[in-house]
Protein backbone atom coordinates (compact mmCIF):
# COMPACT_ATOMS: atom_id res chain seq x y z
CA UNK A 1 0.00 0.00 0.00
CA UNK A 2 0.89 3.81 -0.35
CA UNK A 3 1.19 4.27 3.08
CA UNK A 4 3.24 6.72 4.97
CA UNK A 5 5.29 3.98 6.21
CA UNK A 6 6.99 4.17 2.38
CA UNK A 7 9.03 6.96 3.72
CA UNK A 8 12.72 6.99 1.56
CA UNK A 9 13.38 10.02 -0.11
CA UNK A 10 10.41 11.92 1.71
CA UNK A 11 11.50 15.54 2.46
CA UNK A 12 10.56 17.57 5.33
CA UNK A 13 11.37 15.27 8.86
CA UNK A 14 14.66 17.11 9.72
CA UNK A 15 18.17 16.19 11.22
CA UNK A 16 18.66 13.04 12.62
CA UNK A 17 19.14 13.04 15.97
CA UNK A 18 21.15 9.97 17.99
CA UNK A 19 20.70 9.94 21.59
CA UNK A 20 24.18 9.43 23.78
CA UNK A 21 23.96 6.46 25.78
CA UNK A 22 20.51 5.31 25.10
CA UNK A 23 18.81 2.70 26.93
CA UNK A 24 17.58 -0.69 25.31
CA UNK A 25 13.90 0.61 26.53
CA UNK A 26 12.88 3.86 27.52
CA UNK A 27 10.09 2.47 29.91
CA UNK A 28 9.67 -0.68 31.30
CA UNK A 29 6.01 -1.19 29.39
CA UNK A 30 8.41 -0.89 25.86
CA UNK A 31 10.13 -4.17 27.09
CA UNK A 32 6.83 -5.98 27.70
CA UNK A 33 5.49 -4.53 24.32
CA UNK A 34 8.32 -6.67 22.22
CA UNK A 35 8.19 -9.36 24.44
CA UNK A 36 4.16 -9.99 23.83
CA UNK A 37 5.11 -9.36 20.22
CA UNK A 38 7.59 -12.44 19.82
CA UNK A 39 5.65 -14.47 22.33
CA UNK A 40 2.27 -14.31 20.27
CA UNK A 41 4.78 -14.63 17.07
CA UNK A 42 6.14 -17.93 18.41
CA UNK A 43 2.78 -19.08 19.20
CA UNK A 44 1.65 -18.43 15.64
CA UNK A 45 -0.93 -15.77 15.86
CA UNK A 46 0.00 -14.62 13.28
CA UNK A 47 3.13 -13.93 11.19
CA UNK A 48 6.02 -10.82 10.36
CA UNK A 49 4.22 -9.58 7.28
CA UNK A 50 0.85 -9.44 8.66
CA UNK A 51 2.62 -7.76 11.69
CA UNK A 52 4.35 -5.37 9.67
CA UNK A 53 0.91 -4.97 6.80
CA UNK A 54 -1.05 -4.24 10.12
CA UNK A 55 1.52 -1.30 11.24
CA UNK A 56 1.56 0.33 7.92
CA UNK A 57 -2.15 0.25 7.78
CA UNK A 58 -2.69 2.78 10.87
CA UNK A 59 -3.92 6.03 9.84
CA UNK A 60 -0.63 8.37 8.89
CA UNK A 61 -1.38 10.56 12.39
CA UNK A 62 -1.38 7.58 14.48
CA UNK A 63 1.45 6.34 12.77
CA UNK A 64 3.80 9.49 12.60
CA UNK A 65 2.84 10.50 16.19
CA UNK A 66 3.17 7.16 18.00
CA UNK A 67 6.10 6.35 19.64
CA UNK A 68 7.74 3.18 17.88
CA UNK A 69 6.60 0.55 20.79
CA UNK A 70 3.04 2.68 21.33
CA UNK A 71 2.94 1.95 17.57
CA UNK A 72 3.61 -1.80 18.40
CA UNK A 73 1.05 -1.92 21.24
CA UNK A 74 -1.56 -0.94 18.84
CA UNK A 75 -0.56 -3.61 16.32
CA UNK A 76 -0.40 -6.33 18.89
CA UNK A 77 -4.06 -5.58 19.84
CA UNK A 78 -5.32 -4.85 16.63
CA UNK A 79 -3.99 -8.15 15.52
CA UNK A 80 -5.01 -10.19 18.54
CA UNK A 81 -8.97 -8.86 17.57
CA UNK A 82 -8.81 -9.59 14.04
CA UNK A 83 -7.32 -13.25 14.27
CA UNK A 84 -9.79 -13.81 17.26
CA UNK A 85 -7.63 -14.45 19.98
CA UNK A 86 -9.40 -11.42 22.14
CA UNK A 87 -12.32 -9.44 22.03
CA UNK A 88 -12.47 -5.68 22.20
CA UNK A 89 -14.04 -5.63 25.43
CA UNK A 90 -11.70 -8.16 27.06
CA UNK A 91 -8.73 -4.79 26.15
CA UNK A 92 -11.40 -2.56 27.84
CA UNK A 93 -11.68 -4.41 30.80
CA UNK A 94 -8.24 -5.65 31.36
CA UNK A 95 -9.19 -9.36 31.71
CA UNK A 96 -10.25 -12.39 29.75
CA UNK A 97 -14.17 -12.66 29.63
CA UNK A 98 -14.31 -15.18 27.01
CA UNK A 99 -12.84 -18.40 25.61
CA UNK A 100 -9.65 -18.66 24.74
CA UNK A 101 -9.00 -19.76 20.49
CA UNK A 102 -6.47 -22.50 20.10
CA UNK A 103 -2.98 -21.53 18.68
CA UNK A 104 -1.46 -22.82 16.01
CA UNK A 105 1.46 -23.60 17.57
CA UNK A 106 2.84 -24.11 21.37
CA UNK A 107 2.86 -21.27 23.81
CA UNK A 108 6.37 -19.68 24.15
CA UNK A 109 8.15 -20.51 27.46
CA UNK A 110 11.05 -19.42 29.12
CA UNK A 111 13.24 -22.25 27.60
CA UNK A 112 12.01 -21.69 24.30
CA UNK A 113 12.92 -17.62 24.09
CA UNK A 114 16.35 -17.74 22.63
CA UNK A 115 15.39 -20.00 19.56
CA UNK A 116 12.27 -17.42 19.52
CA UNK A 117 14.80 -14.65 19.29
CA UNK A 118 16.69 -16.00 16.63
CA UNK A 119 15.31 -14.62 13.14
CA UNK A 120 13.72 -17.28 11.41
CA UNK A 121 14.47 -18.82 8.07
CA UNK A 122 12.58 -17.79 5.27
CA UNK A 123 14.22 -19.57 2.68
CA UNK A 124 12.01 -22.34 1.26
CA UNK A 125 13.00 -25.24 -1.73
CA UNK A 126 13.29 -23.42 -5.15
CA UNK A 127 10.91 -24.91 -7.52
CA UNK A 128 12.00 -23.31 -10.51
CA UNK A 129 15.20 -21.66 -11.31
CA UNK A 130 15.82 -17.63 -10.94
CA UNK A 131 15.11 -15.67 -13.71
CA UNK A 132 17.80 -13.23 -13.66
CA UNK A 133 21.69 -13.69 -13.36
CA UNK A 134 24.02 -11.69 -11.48
CA UNK A 135 24.40 -8.54 -14.19
CA UNK A 136 20.91 -8.42 -15.62
CA UNK A 137 19.81 -5.23 -16.33
CA UNK A 138 16.09 -5.37 -15.07
CA UNK A 139 13.18 -2.56 -14.42
CA UNK A 140 11.01 -2.71 -11.49
CA UNK A 141 7.57 -2.93 -12.19
CA UNK A 142 5.33 0.45 -11.43
CA UNK A 143 2.69 -1.24 -9.94
CA UNK A 144 0.39 -0.02 -6.77
CA UNK A 145 -0.98 -2.85 -4.66
CA UNK A 146 -3.27 -1.57 -1.74
CA UNK A 147 -1.56 -4.20 0.12
CA UNK A 148 1.18 -4.91 1.16
CA UNK A 149 3.89 -4.56 -0.48
CA UNK A 150 8.06 -4.45 -0.03
CA UNK A 151 8.57 -2.78 -3.46
CA UNK A 152 9.32 1.31 -1.97
CA UNK A 153 7.85 3.64 -4.09
CA UNK A 154 10.73 5.73 -4.68
CA UNK A 155 12.39 2.56 -6.74
CA UNK A 156 9.19 1.74 -8.77
CA UNK A 157 9.77 1.60 -12.62
CA UNK A 158 13.48 2.17 -11.87
CA UNK A 159 16.46 0.95 -14.00
CA UNK A 160 18.67 -1.63 -11.94
CA UNK A 161 21.31 -4.18 -11.73
CA UNK A 162 21.06 -7.44 -10.42
CA UNK A 163 23.65 -7.47 -8.13
CA UNK A 164 23.39 -10.87 -5.66
CA UNK A 165 20.50 -13.46 -5.85
CA UNK A 166 19.60 -14.11 -2.03
CA UNK A 167 17.66 -17.49 -2.32
CA UNK A 168 13.95 -18.28 -2.83
CA UNK A 169 12.44 -16.93 -0.26
CA UNK A 170 8.85 -16.35 1.36
CA UNK A 171 6.83 -13.73 -0.72
CA UNK A 172 5.35 -11.08 1.74
CA UNK A 173 3.17 -9.69 -0.37
CA UNK A 174 1.42 -13.17 -0.27
CA UNK A 175 2.06 -14.16 3.54
CA UNK A 176 0.89 -10.70 4.80
CA UNK A 177 -2.40 -11.58 3.19
CA UNK A 178 -2.77 -14.78 5.02
CA UNK A 179 -2.43 -16.03 1.17
CA UNK A 180 0.89 -19.08 2.42
CA UNK A 181 4.51 -18.66 1.47
CA UNK A 182 4.29 -18.40 -2.08
CA UNK A 183 7.83 -18.31 -2.36
CA UNK A 184 9.82 -16.44 -5.23
CA UNK A 185 13.48 -15.86 -5.93
CA UNK A 186 14.38 -12.88 -4.03
CA UNK A 187 17.71 -10.58 -5.77
CA UNK A 188 19.60 -7.47 -4.39
CA UNK A 189 19.29 -4.87 -7.01
CA UNK A 190 21.19 -1.82 -7.25
CA UNK A 191 20.48 1.14 -8.48
CA UNK A 192 22.57 4.52 -9.22
CA UNK A 193 21.02 7.35 -7.09
CA UNK A 194 20.79 9.60 -10.69
CA UNK A 195 18.02 6.58 -11.43
CA UNK A 196 16.11 7.14 -8.53
CA UNK A 197 16.61 10.56 -7.59
CA UNK A 198 17.29 12.96 -11.11
CA UNK A 199 20.06 14.48 -12.51
CA UNK A 200 21.26 16.60 -9.32
CA UNK A 201 21.50 13.51 -7.43
CA UNK A 202 24.64 12.45 -5.92
CA UNK A 203 26.98 10.91 -8.37
CA UNK A 204 28.83 8.76 -6.25
CA UNK A 205 25.59 7.09 -4.68
CA UNK A 206 24.18 3.68 -5.28
CA UNK A 207 21.12 2.11 -3.83
CA UNK A 208 19.92 -1.43 -3.58
CA UNK A 209 16.50 -3.40 -2.40
CA UNK A 210 15.90 -6.67 -2.04
CA UNK A 211 13.28 -7.12 -5.06
CA UNK A 212 11.59 -10.08 -5.06
CA UNK A 213 11.03 -11.89 -8.59
CA UNK A 214 7.07 -10.46 -9.60
CA UNK A 215 8.43 -6.41 -9.02
CA UNK A 216 11.09 -6.91 -12.09
CA UNK A 217 11.29 -7.38 -15.48
CA UNK A 218 14.20 -7.90 -17.98
CA UNK A 219 15.25 -4.81 -19.04
CA UNK B 1 14.34 14.64 19.94
CA UNK B 2 11.37 15.19 17.48
CA UNK B 3 8.23 14.63 19.52
CA UNK B 4 7.13 11.79 17.79
CA UNK B 5 10.26 9.64 19.08
CA UNK B 6 9.98 10.26 22.65
CA UNK B 7 6.96 9.51 25.25
CA UNK B 8 5.38 12.03 26.69
CA UNK B 9 4.79 11.58 30.54
CA UNK B 10 1.00 11.28 29.71
CA UNK B 11 1.68 8.60 27.21
CA UNK B 12 4.02 6.87 29.58
CA UNK B 13 1.62 6.34 32.36
CA UNK B 14 -1.14 5.69 29.85
CA UNK B 15 1.22 2.94 27.99
CA UNK B 16 2.08 1.51 31.44
CA UNK B 17 -1.65 0.79 31.92
CA UNK B 18 -2.89 0.09 28.57
CA UNK B 19 0.22 -2.58 28.32
CA UNK B 20 -0.32 -4.16 31.57
CA UNK B 21 -4.16 -4.49 30.32
CA UNK B 22 -3.00 -6.50 26.82
CA UNK B 23 -0.41 -9.01 28.97
CA UNK B 24 -3.03 -9.24 31.52
CA UNK B 25 -5.65 -10.36 28.89
CA UNK B 26 -3.17 -12.44 26.80
CA UNK B 27 -1.40 -13.77 29.98
CA UNK B 28 -5.60 -14.96 31.59
CA UNK B 29 -5.97 -16.16 27.88
CA UNK B 30 -3.19 -18.64 27.85
CA UNK B 31 -1.72 -16.99 25.28
CA UNK B 32 1.48 -15.78 27.11
CA UNK B 33 3.55 -17.38 29.81
CA UNK B 34 4.96 -14.05 32.10
CA UNK B 35 7.91 -16.35 32.73
CA UNK B 36 8.69 -16.17 29.06
CA UNK B 37 8.35 -12.77 28.64
CA UNK B 38 10.56 -11.62 31.59
CA UNK B 39 13.24 -13.90 29.56
CA UNK B 40 12.93 -12.37 26.54
CA UNK B 41 13.11 -8.49 28.10
CA UNK B 42 16.32 -9.92 29.84
CA UNK B 43 17.92 -11.26 26.67
CA UNK B 44 17.27 -7.65 24.90
CA UNK B 45 18.65 -6.07 28.35
CA UNK B 46 21.61 -8.03 28.86
CA UNK B 47 22.42 -10.55 26.15
CA UNK B 48 22.20 -8.94 22.85
CA UNK B 49 23.93 -6.39 22.11
CA UNK B 50 26.65 -4.54 19.55
CA UNK B 51 29.40 -5.98 21.72
CA UNK B 52 28.37 -8.87 19.72
CA UNK B 53 28.88 -7.56 16.53
CA UNK B 54 32.02 -5.78 17.62
CA UNK B 55 33.59 -9.23 18.29
CA UNK B 56 32.60 -10.56 14.90
CA UNK B 57 34.61 -7.42 13.10
CA UNK B 58 37.63 -7.87 15.65
CA UNK B 59 37.99 -11.48 14.33
CA UNK B 60 37.32 -10.00 10.55
CA UNK B 61 39.96 -7.52 11.13
CA UNK B 62 42.26 -10.06 12.75
CA UNK B 63 41.70 -12.83 10.64
CA UNK B 64 41.75 -13.12 6.26
CA UNK B 65 40.04 -16.01 5.82
CA UNK B 66 37.43 -15.69 8.72
CA UNK B 67 36.50 -11.68 6.35
CA UNK B 68 36.66 -14.24 3.53
CA UNK B 69 33.92 -16.66 4.72
CA UNK B 70 32.15 -13.46 6.68
CA UNK B 71 31.86 -11.98 3.55
CA UNK B 72 30.42 -15.36 1.64
CA UNK B 73 28.27 -16.54 3.83
CA UNK B 74 27.87 -14.23 7.10
CA UNK B 75 25.99 -16.40 9.28
CA UNK B 76 27.46 -19.97 8.47
CA UNK B 77 30.58 -17.67 9.35
CA UNK B 78 29.31 -16.20 12.71
CA UNK B 79 27.80 -19.72 13.82
CA UNK B 80 31.28 -20.87 13.07
CA UNK B 81 32.85 -18.48 14.85
CA UNK B 82 31.22 -19.86 18.20
CA UNK B 83 31.54 -16.93 20.47
CA UNK B 84 28.18 -15.19 19.57
CA UNK B 85 25.68 -17.70 19.66
CA UNK B 86 24.31 -18.24 16.32
CA UNK B 87 22.44 -15.95 14.32
CA UNK B 88 19.46 -16.11 12.14
CA UNK B 89 19.49 -17.13 8.13
CA UNK B 90 20.17 -13.96 5.71
CA UNK B 91 22.84 -12.50 7.57
CA UNK B 92 24.85 -10.38 4.69
CA UNK B 93 28.43 -8.84 5.66
CA UNK B 94 29.03 -6.06 3.56
CA UNK B 95 33.01 -4.17 3.95
CA UNK B 96 33.64 -0.86 4.02
CA UNK B 97 36.84 0.03 1.55
CA UNK B 98 39.24 3.07 1.06
CA UNK B 99 36.63 3.73 -2.01
CA UNK B 100 33.42 2.17 -0.97
CA UNK B 101 31.16 3.35 2.14
CA UNK B 102 28.25 0.92 2.90
CA UNK B 103 24.95 2.40 5.20
CA UNK B 104 22.48 0.27 6.41
CA UNK B 105 18.75 1.66 6.45
CA UNK B 106 15.27 0.18 6.02
CA UNK B 107 13.00 2.89 4.46
CA UNK B 108 9.74 0.44 4.58
CA UNK B 109 10.02 -0.34 9.02
CA UNK B 110 12.97 -1.07 11.10
CA UNK B 111 14.87 -4.30 9.85
CA UNK B 112 17.80 -4.61 11.37
CA UNK B 113 20.78 -7.33 12.28
CA UNK B 114 19.09 -7.67 15.71
CA UNK B 115 20.85 -10.77 16.51
CA UNK B 116 23.77 -9.48 15.90
CA UNK B 117 23.84 -5.78 17.15
CA UNK B 118 20.45 -5.73 19.76
CA UNK B 119 17.23 -3.82 19.24
CA UNK B 120 17.81 -0.89 16.96
CA UNK B 121 18.17 2.91 18.07
CA UNK B 122 15.53 5.38 18.19
CA UNK B 123 17.19 7.03 15.41
CA UNK B 124 17.27 4.09 13.25
CA UNK B 125 13.44 3.70 12.98
CA UNK B 126 12.93 7.40 12.74
CA UNK B 127 11.20 9.34 10.07
CA UNK B 128 14.48 11.55 9.07
CA UNK B 129 16.75 8.35 9.10
CA UNK B 130 14.36 6.08 7.04
CA UNK B 131 13.84 9.19 4.31
CA UNK B 132 17.00 10.83 3.83
CA UNK B 133 19.24 7.81 3.94
CA UNK B 134 18.65 6.20 0.56
CA UNK B 135 18.70 10.24 -1.21
CA UNK B 136 21.14 12.09 1.39
CA UNK B 137 23.36 9.48 2.63
CA UNK B 138 26.09 12.67 3.11
CA UNK B 139 23.60 14.41 4.43
CA UNK B 140 22.60 11.52 6.77
CA UNK B 141 26.46 11.03 7.65
CA UNK B 142 27.26 14.81 8.31
CA UNK B 143 23.77 14.51 10.99
CA UNK B 144 26.90 11.99 12.80
CA UNK B 145 29.60 14.28 12.08
CA UNK B 146 31.01 11.88 9.53
CA UNK B 147 32.38 13.23 6.19
CA UNK B 148 33.90 10.95 3.49
CA UNK B 149 36.08 12.36 0.71
CA UNK B 150 33.99 13.47 -2.28
CA UNK B 151 35.07 10.85 -4.38
CA UNK B 152 33.80 7.84 -2.06
CA UNK B 153 31.65 5.74 -3.63
CA UNK B 154 28.62 5.46 -1.08
CA UNK B 155 26.35 2.28 -1.18
CA UNK B 156 23.24 2.27 0.83
CA UNK B 157 21.37 -1.23 1.37
CA UNK B 158 17.31 -0.69 1.69
CA UNK B 159 16.52 -3.45 3.74
CA UNK B 160 13.29 -4.18 1.79
CA UNK B 161 13.33 -8.27 2.85
CA UNK B 162 14.83 -10.65 5.39
CA UNK B 163 18.06 -10.54 4.52
CA UNK B 164 20.19 -8.33 7.45
CA UNK B 165 23.40 -6.49 6.48
CA UNK B 166 26.09 -6.05 8.78
CA UNK B 167 28.91 -3.64 7.58
CA UNK B 168 32.58 -4.17 8.25
CA UNK B 169 34.38 -0.94 9.03
CA UNK B 170 37.44 0.40 8.09
CA UNK B 171 40.28 -1.03 10.18
CA UNK B 172 41.68 1.83 11.79
CA UNK B 173 45.54 3.12 11.27
CA UNK B 174 47.15 2.20 14.42
CA UNK B 175 46.34 -0.88 15.27
CA UNK B 176 48.96 -3.39 14.32
CA UNK B 177 49.23 -6.02 16.53
CA UNK B 178 46.34 -5.45 18.69
CA UNK B 179 44.31 -8.53 20.12
CA UNK B 180 41.00 -8.70 19.08
CA UNK B 181 39.61 -8.02 22.49
CA UNK B 182 41.27 -4.52 21.96
CA UNK B 183 39.85 -4.19 18.46
CA UNK B 184 36.75 -5.01 19.63
CA UNK B 185 36.80 -1.93 21.85
CA UNK B 186 37.15 0.35 18.72
CA UNK B 187 33.91 -0.97 16.68
CA UNK B 188 30.99 1.01 17.48
CA UNK B 189 27.40 0.21 16.61
CA UNK B 190 27.15 2.80 14.50
CA UNK B 191 30.00 2.00 12.11
CA UNK B 192 28.35 -1.70 11.68
CA UNK B 193 25.36 0.09 10.24
CA UNK B 194 27.71 2.87 8.30
CA UNK B 195 26.72 5.99 9.99
CA UNK B 196 30.06 6.36 11.74
CA UNK B 197 33.53 4.88 11.79
CA UNK B 198 35.60 2.90 14.13
CA UNK B 199 36.69 4.84 16.86
CA UNK B 200 41.04 5.74 16.74
CA UNK B 201 43.16 4.09 19.04
CA UNK B 202 43.49 7.60 21.01
CA UNK B 203 39.53 7.40 21.46
CA UNK B 204 39.54 4.50 23.66
CA UNK B 205 43.02 5.15 25.79
CA UNK B 206 45.61 2.68 26.03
Amino acid sequence: MNGLHDMGGMDGFGKVEPEAGEPVFHAPWEGRVIALTRAMGAAGAWNIDMFRATRESQTPSVYLNSSYYKSWALVVEALAVKRGYVEPDELAAGHALHPARSLPREVLRRDGVPASIRRARFERPSTSPPLFEVGARVRTKNIHPATHTRLPRYARGRLGVIDRVLGFQVFPDSSALGSGDAPRWLYAVVFDGRELWGADADATLKVSIDAFEPYLEAA
Amino acid sequence: MPPHDHDHGSELSEMSLRVRALETVLTEKGYVDPEALDAIVETYETKIGPRNGAKVIARAWSDAAFKRALLEDATKAVAEFGEVGRVGDHLVAVENTSKLHNIVVCTLCSCYPADLLGLPPVWYKSAPYRSRAVRDPRGVLADFGVNLPSDTEIRVWDSTAETRFLVVPLRPPGTEGWDEERLAALVTRDSMIGTGRAKNPEEVGP
